[in-house]
Formats: C-alpha cells, structure tokens, sequence
C-alpha cells in the first residue's frame, strides 16, 4: 500500500466453545471482545469503531446498534456489511480504510452465533422465500449445499476433478486438526474416509461439509500511532480486495468465482503476486469452495486445482500452500454458519508464531478468503493479504 | 398436486406474467430491445445495459443440462418429492435457469437434453417449470 499510512491486526481472539448451550449470542460477543482487546494489551475505551456482519438468529440490519449497546461502546465509526462469511474479512479491509480517512483508531471486529445450540441444520433444509430471486430458486429446494454440489460437479464435468482430489482437501484439514484441542473433529481422516462417507448432494459428501458449530472470533485493527504504543507483536494489512459475483443475468459459471476478482485486488494492492504467500487461510464451507478458491486466487490455473491439492499440498508444515491449519471449518469450527472470522485469526496466528506448534509455518506473508452466500449463485468474496512484523 | 409444505414463489407485478404464463403451459423469458440480451431471472431494467426497454419472449421449453446435484433428504421438504435434483439448464435461447429435474437421477447427466414441464400450484394463477428428459 505504497504511499499510504498503515493499518495492523493487534487482537485477535477465537472462543473455544465450539457449543455454547447456557449462553446468550451476545455474551460471546462480549466474550471474544474481551479476548481480542485484551491480546492487543488495549481496554474496553481505547475502541472507536465497530463493525458487525450481524447477529443471524436476530437477522436484524440494527445489529451494531444491539451490540454496541450490550457491550457499552462509544464509536465515531459503524460498519455492519454483510455478504456472509466472507463479511469479517471485508470489515478488516474497511477498517484500514476509516483508520486511513482519519476517522478511528481502534476498530474492533466480532462475530457470534449459536446454530448448533439451536439445533439448525444448516445447508439442508427447505427455506422461506423472501427475496424475487429465492421465487426462481429456492422454491425448487435450492440450499447451500445443493448449489455447491452443482458446482462440484460442474467442475469435475470441465476439468475432470475427482470426489478424490476433494477429499485431499478434507484430509489435509483433519491431519491440522488433530494438533487443535479446540477443534470439533480432531480425528485425522483418509481420502477414503471421505469419498466412503454419505452422499448429501451429490457428488459432495458428508465429510466434504463443514462442522455446524456454535461460538465466534474478534479482531482489532489499530493504526500506526495506536500500534507505536503497544507491546504487542501486530501484523500489517498489506492488502485487501472485495468483490460480489452473481447469476449474470442467466450466464452464470459454475466453476468461477468473484475469488478472481477480490484476490487480484487485494495483490495489487500489497504489491505481491500468490506466489509470494506462505501461508493461505481459505474459507471452506465445503471442499470444492476451497479447490475452486485456490484457481481464482491464482495459486494455479484455473481448473488445475484439483492436481494442486494432491500429495499433501495443502498440509503444514511442509506442504506447497499449508491452508487452515485450525483445522478451518471442515474440522474445527464455523461459528454462526460464518467462517471469514476464523481464517483471519488462523492467518494472524501463523504471522506471529502463535500456531499449535506441528503445524506452525515459517510465514511472513499469508492470505486470509472468504466466501460469502453460495457459488452457486450471488456470493461474496474477500480476500486480504497480511504481513508478519520480521518479513 | 399439492406443493406444500414445498415453497411457492411470491408472485410480484414486476414477475406475475412469467407466472401465469407458466399456468397456461408457456416458459417466458426477457429480451431487451437495445442490446438483445436475452437474461433471466426476470426484471423490468436489462442487467447488462439498463434499459427499461424490455420484452417478454416465449421459449420453445427445450435445453440441455448444465449442471444438477441431488439430495437424498432434505429437512422441510416432502417425502414423496425425494429424491431432491436441483439443476440449471441451458435453455436453447441462451439463459442458464435453475429448476428442478423431475424424474430419477439415473436418467440424466451434464448435456442430457431436457424439455419442460408445468407443475400447478393450488389457489393460484401460477405453475412451476420443472425439467425432463427429452424424447427424440
Ligand atoms: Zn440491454
């Protein structure tokens, strides 16, 4: 970001509860706001701005209202864009941004949310026809997972990608996830165990689906003068880049994502090309939004994805490009059905050392995507490139 | 053949002759009378020029799969209406639409040409395009 002031993450935290059953939503968010301030070495009224993609079971476009009120904030800035899980890596880039215009210092970034205490199946079941678009979709039973088993198949249909490759991707996560106390799965699976699991929709899987799982995750994004006055190791946000793909008006590609658009915004912006990225958190609602990520964000050519994962690729330390080595949300959590969260903290923790110490990677640059809605049809996507303070 | 508990589309002025259409056994279409476009979902302004200068077309109901995945369960939806294939097709004036495939998923793959079906909803001025195979 050549020419600009700087922006940083000195705060993350993840809460640990991957089931939540006698706390209130806005509890964790309190919880992982705390976690977060407190890693950064801040207090409650350093903050002065706050962004929220939302608290879903209120689905209420008030939701920073609610949340800086419960958390007793006083803000010069509010954000609450939501494009779903990729919602929380779209706040960090517009966090740098209001720090940059001068309009904060401290912004504070959280997410929480209660599925699976609350017992939603999410990705299966029919839904509620609400928008004029869901009138020539989900009336035919359209859900996440049957539009991400359309792409899948579509895929394996252009580039001749196997439910085997797909579950490379699954494996790679579950050998991560096994090092993670905190994670919902912790024991390591084969590509066998995968493609032996049920079929939810075909050709995707049981266990190409990600965990339903309750909790949430905050960030503090700080300027250069909040940084100065901080012990805290922080790392730079050197780039971001955002991007919402859709249906194109009955042209939609099924194997393309708005991944092409936000990754190459957000290199240029750092000045960086893919391959320049040790590590990569990449938002995997299922396994193909992962393979088809990492074609869009340049990591190979597209439709080569499905060779990239092979051999271990994608498994830390060693591996070409080690991704989500929490375990992500095919393994580890996926608090609130939102997963963007996560992949930054995972990226953070990787910059700074702070990683279960087996798959901690010798990182200076790492990306942190996100996936938002369904690649089926309208989604969003966000991408941020993050560099370690000893590059 | 009753759709509930299945969802029904919510029939709006901007939408409510593609509906009824359907009723009377038609599949519509937009075209915009600017650029040619010929797009679905429809709307009143063409998504690639923004004109408001846009015509209903009838469609001759035929196209090729695109892409379809098929759920064995589903919460919420009927019993008798599973398994579940979920799909796009390419219909032969050009859009990508996604419907439903009614029949078993043994019956079809990517390219397999379909034609379409209406399936009636109770109450209302309206039915809902779905996909078969189609016969040579
Ligand atoms: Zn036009």
């Amino acid at each position: 970001m050549s020419g600009q002031s700087s922006a940083y993450i000195a705060g993350v935290y993840e809460h640990p509860t991957r089931e939540a059953p006698d706390k209130s939503t806005m509890q964790l968010h309190a919880e992982v706001a705390r976690g977060a301030i407190g890693d950064a070495g801040l207090e409650k009224d350093d903050v002065d701005a706050y962004f929220t993609a939302g608290v879903p079971e209120y689905e209420s476009g008030l939701s920073p209202l609610i949340v800086a009120d419960y958390l007793g904030l006083d803000v010069s800035y509010a954000d609450t864009t939501d494009f779903g899980g990729s919602s929380y890596i779209s706040h960090v880039g517009h966090a740098v941004s209001a720090i940059r215009d001068g309009k904060c210092d401290v912004a504070l970034i959280t997410l929480a949310g209660r599925p699976r205490s609350r017992g939603q199946a999410t990705g299966s079941g029919a839904r509620d026809v609400r928008s004029v678009q869901d009138s020539f979709e989900r009336i035919y039973g359209a859900t996440n997972i049957t539009m991400y088993g359309m792409a899948a198949k579509r895929h394996m249909h252009e580039y001749g990608t196997t439910p085997e490759q797909l579950a490379e991707i699954r494996a790679a996560a579950s050998h991560h996830a096994q090092y993670n106390e905190h994670a919902m799965f912790q024991e390591p699976v084969t590509v066998e165990d995968v493609v032996e699991s049920r079929v939810v929709a075909d050709p995707l899987h049981l266990l190409d689906c990600c965990v339903i799982s309750d909790g949430g995750g905050a960030i503090l994004v700080v300027s250069e003068e909040a940084r100065s006055r901080l012990e805290r190791e922080c790392v730079e946000v050197l780039g971001h880049g955002e991007s919402i793909g859709h249906h194109r008006a009955g042209r939609i590609d099924l194997t393309r994502t708005a991944a092409e658009q936000s990754g190459r915004r957000a290199f240029d912006e750092a000045g960086l090309e893919p391959s320049d990225i040790d590590y990569a958190s990449i938002y995997d609602s299922f396994t193909i939004t992962v393979l088809e990520a990492i074609e869009d964000l340049g990591f190979c050519e597209k439709g080569d994805g499905g060779k990239f994962v092979e051999n271990g690729a994608l498994k830390a330390p060693n591996g070409n490009l080690p991704f989500n080595t929490d375990g992500g949300g095919l393994c580890s959590n996926h608090p609130a059905n939102r997963g963007g969260m996560t992949k930054v903290i995972e990226a953070v923790r990787q910059l700074r050392g702070e990683t279960n110490e087996e798959v901690q990677v010798d990182a200076d640059l790492a990306l942190a995507h996100g996936t938002g809605g369904s690649i089926g049809t309208r989604h969003g996507a966000a991408t941020v490139v993050l560099g370690g303070e000893d590059r | 053949m009753s759709w509930d508990p299945r969802p029904t589309p919510d029939i709006t002025p901007e939408t409510e002759r593609y509906w009824s259409a359907a009723a009377d056994g038609e599949l519509l279409v937009r075209e915009c009378d600017e650029c040619g476009l010929v797009y679905h979902y429809p709307r009143e302004l063409c998504p690639d020029c923004f004109s408001d200068s846009v015509s209903w077309r009838e469609t001759n109901g035929t196209g090729t799969v695109y892409s379809y995945s098929t759920a064995r369960k589903m919460g919420g939806w009927p019993d008798e209406d599973l398994p579940l294939i979920v799909a796009y097709v390419e219909l032969d004036e050009g859009p990508r639409v996604m419907t439903n495939l009614a029949c078993e998923p043994d019956e079809i793959e990517i390219g397999t040409p379909v034609e379409v079906r209406f399936r009636a909803i109770e109450g209302a001025d309206a039915a809902v395009p779905v996909f078969v195979p189609r016969r040579e």
